[in-house]
């Protein structure tokens, strides 16, 4: 199918207090693409996450996910449904080590999540498929480290690794590239077309290059509403776009 | 590692209490061991989820009143009489757990204050429960219709025996797959919410564990003092547990221990000077905000590491 969306979001608002964060965004991700939020910092793209992961709930509008309604759905069961989302602030459980940052995600198929009876070595089960993941980030060797030693970039590939470890159909990734260097970008890039073979990856990310290398589509943001969509070339010579930049000065 | 020395530091425990009848007084100790259990099932849910609750006492007291009353007046054996404590304060955990834990921080310290006054009030109408007198005289029975505890060093091993199985509980429950789920709350709430946990249920599973042993430790010391009364379940109770808490070290397996020791003996000495009491147990608590964040364990632990490390 041609038409295959996985989420669409109809009039999707979101007010605090009077101030109107997102104004009407119908998004449209088709399955098994790379769709890149971008816009000015303020645009609404954080909060738009927030909205599709239920971490706040919108004002008005409608979020369908492979066909079902899940305005009303609550966060944890957003997850449980497939669709993963990481955070702008990376979000790692710093006094766990990597190891057991991982297997934190892949715990819950075993269903002894709720057994405060059962030894922890239990999960030592889930220990070769944990570092499979890791080795995957570029992260093996660290896995008896505690998370908080990691460098910001590095925690950023840590998270990924835990998002996959949920196996999600999709995932929506808060500038997952912020804060690392180079060559750690190229990998994360690398590893976020792989994935996405079988995935639909939803991003923001301020990297403009690393954007218009990996995204099929494209939907820019000002000021709450969406201002322009398309594909990477399309969407940098609207003059409107160009503008919003500019106008910011952001790069 | 840590197993082996947790292992080590608990038999360590464990010997130091077998003997220690032959120097102390087994009431004392039986009191210390009930305070024991108490904080250490307080820290399951302070020092391991990040729940401070301030009403911790309704479990604590409700458990030995509901033990009291059913030993005395239904004539049930001491087994079946802390068990019956615990089963209560658990299912109180589950009601007053549901309305709490979706606050957060403080808001959460004062909804358990709140519901655990109202558990006070109900304690001070109650017929049941003897008003000011409480429930006096609750006979000491046969354990298991055998064992003869009113015999007090006896009876101190059976309350060694009690307070060792609920702490292997809370071990167990720590070192869990449960508790590695509290770890990830704990460490990073909205994460663990976005790698799809229903954290409410998690954070409501450990309060009921946490009211429970609150409970079983309750119930364990009417029988000792085969006494039930309004100081069980009144707020400075649950005041005394976060104390014991504090100064032993929060969010250490040992810590709540040393802590109940700690402020056990000095009320225990220090009950000639009346009121000051009060005053010097202020004086601590500054103390240890101040100084000692980590608590005595806590402390000890850290300057280990950096003797270890440097
Ligand atoms: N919880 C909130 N309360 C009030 N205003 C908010 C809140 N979250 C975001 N905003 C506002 O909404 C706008 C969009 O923010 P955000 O979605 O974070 O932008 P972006 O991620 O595109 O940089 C900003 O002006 C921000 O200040
Ligand atoms: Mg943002």
């Amino acid at each position: 199918m041609a038409d295959d969306h996985i989420l669409t979001t109809d009039g999707l608002t979101k007010e605090f207090a009077g101030f109107v964060a997102v104004r009407n965004v119908a998004l449209r991700v088709r399955r098994h693409s790379i769709h890149a939020l971008i816009g000015p910092n303020g645009a609404g793209k954080t909060t738009c996450f927030n909205l599709l992961t239920k971490f706040l709930r919108p004002t008005r509008g409608r979020i369908l996910y492979n066909g079902r309604d899940i305005t009303a759905e609550r966060s944890a069961d957003i997850a449980r449904l497939g669709m993963v989302r990481s955070f702008q602030i990376s979000a790692v459980f710093p006094h766990l080590t990597l190891l057991e940052n991982v297997r934190i995600a892949l715990q819950r198929t075993l269903g002894t999540s709720f057994h405060f009876w059962r030894s922890e070595r239990s999960l030592d089960a889930l220990n070769a498929r944990a570092e499979e993941l890791l080795d995957s980030v570029g992260l093996a060797q660290y896995r008896d480290l505690a998370a908080v030693e990691l460098p910001y970039g590095r925690k950023r590939a840590l998270e990924i690794a835990t998002t996959l470890a949920l196996d999600p159909e999709m995932m929506l990734l808060d500038e997952p590239m912020a804060g690392m260097g180079h060559e750690d970008i190229d990998k994360i890039s690398e590893l976020i077309r792989k994935v996405a073979a079988r995935r639909t990856v939803l991003m923001v990310e301020h990297n403009l290059s690393v954007v218009a290398k990996l995204s099929d589509i494209i939907t820019v943001m000002r000021r709450g509403e969406i201002l322009a969509e398309g594909t990477y070339d399309t969407v940098s010579r609207n003059p409107e776009v160009i503008e919003a930049y500019m106008g910011t000065g952001h790069g | 590692m840590t197993w082996n020395r947790d292992m080590l530091a608990f038999l360590a425990f464990l010997a130091l209490a077998i003997a220690a009848p032959a120097a102390v007084y087994p009431v004392f100790l039986m009191k210390v061991l009930c305070f024991a259990l108490f904080a250490c099932a307080f820290n399951l849910l302070v020092g391991y989820v990040g729940l401070l609750s301030f009403g911790h006492a309704m479990f604590f007291g409700g458990a030995a009143y509901i033990s009291g009353h059913v030993v005395k007046v239904w004539g049930w054996p001491t087994e079946l009489g802390i068990l019956a404590g615990t089963a209560c304060a658990a299912l109180l955990g589950l009601v007053t757990g549901a309305i709490a834990i979706r606050r957060q921080g403080i808001y959460f310290a004062m909804v358990t204050l709140a519901l655990a006054q109202m558990v006070f009030f109900f304690c001070l109408q109650a017929n049941f429960t003897g008003g000011e007198d409480g429930i006096q005289a609750i006979p000491r029975r046969p354990l298991l219709g055998l064992l003869d505890i009113k015999n007090d060093l006896t009876f101190y091993y059976v309350v060694l025996a009690v307070f060792c199985a609920g702490f292997l509980v809370i071990y167990r429950t720590i070192h869990s797959p449960f508790g590695q789920v509290l770890k990830a709350i704990r460490e990073n709430e909205p994460r663990a919410v976005s790698l799809g946990y229903r954290v409410d249920q998690y954070k409501l599973l450990a309060f009921v564990l946490s009211a429970a042993l609150a409970g079983t430790a309750g119930a364990t010391k009417a029988i000792v003092f085969q006494l039930a009364s309004l100081t069980d379940v009144q707020w400075q109770m649950s005041g005394e547990v976060v104390l014991m808490t504090l100064v032993g070290g929060m969010g250490t397996v040992f810590g709540p221990i040393v802590g109940a020791g700690v402020i056990i003996t000095m009320q225990n000495y220090l009950a000639g000077f009346g009121e000051w009491v009060l005053v010097i147990q202020g004086l601590i608590f500054v103390v240890v905000v101040l100084a000692f964040r980590r608590g005595v364990v806590g402390e000890l632990m850290a300057w280990w590491r950096r003797r270890a490390g440097g």
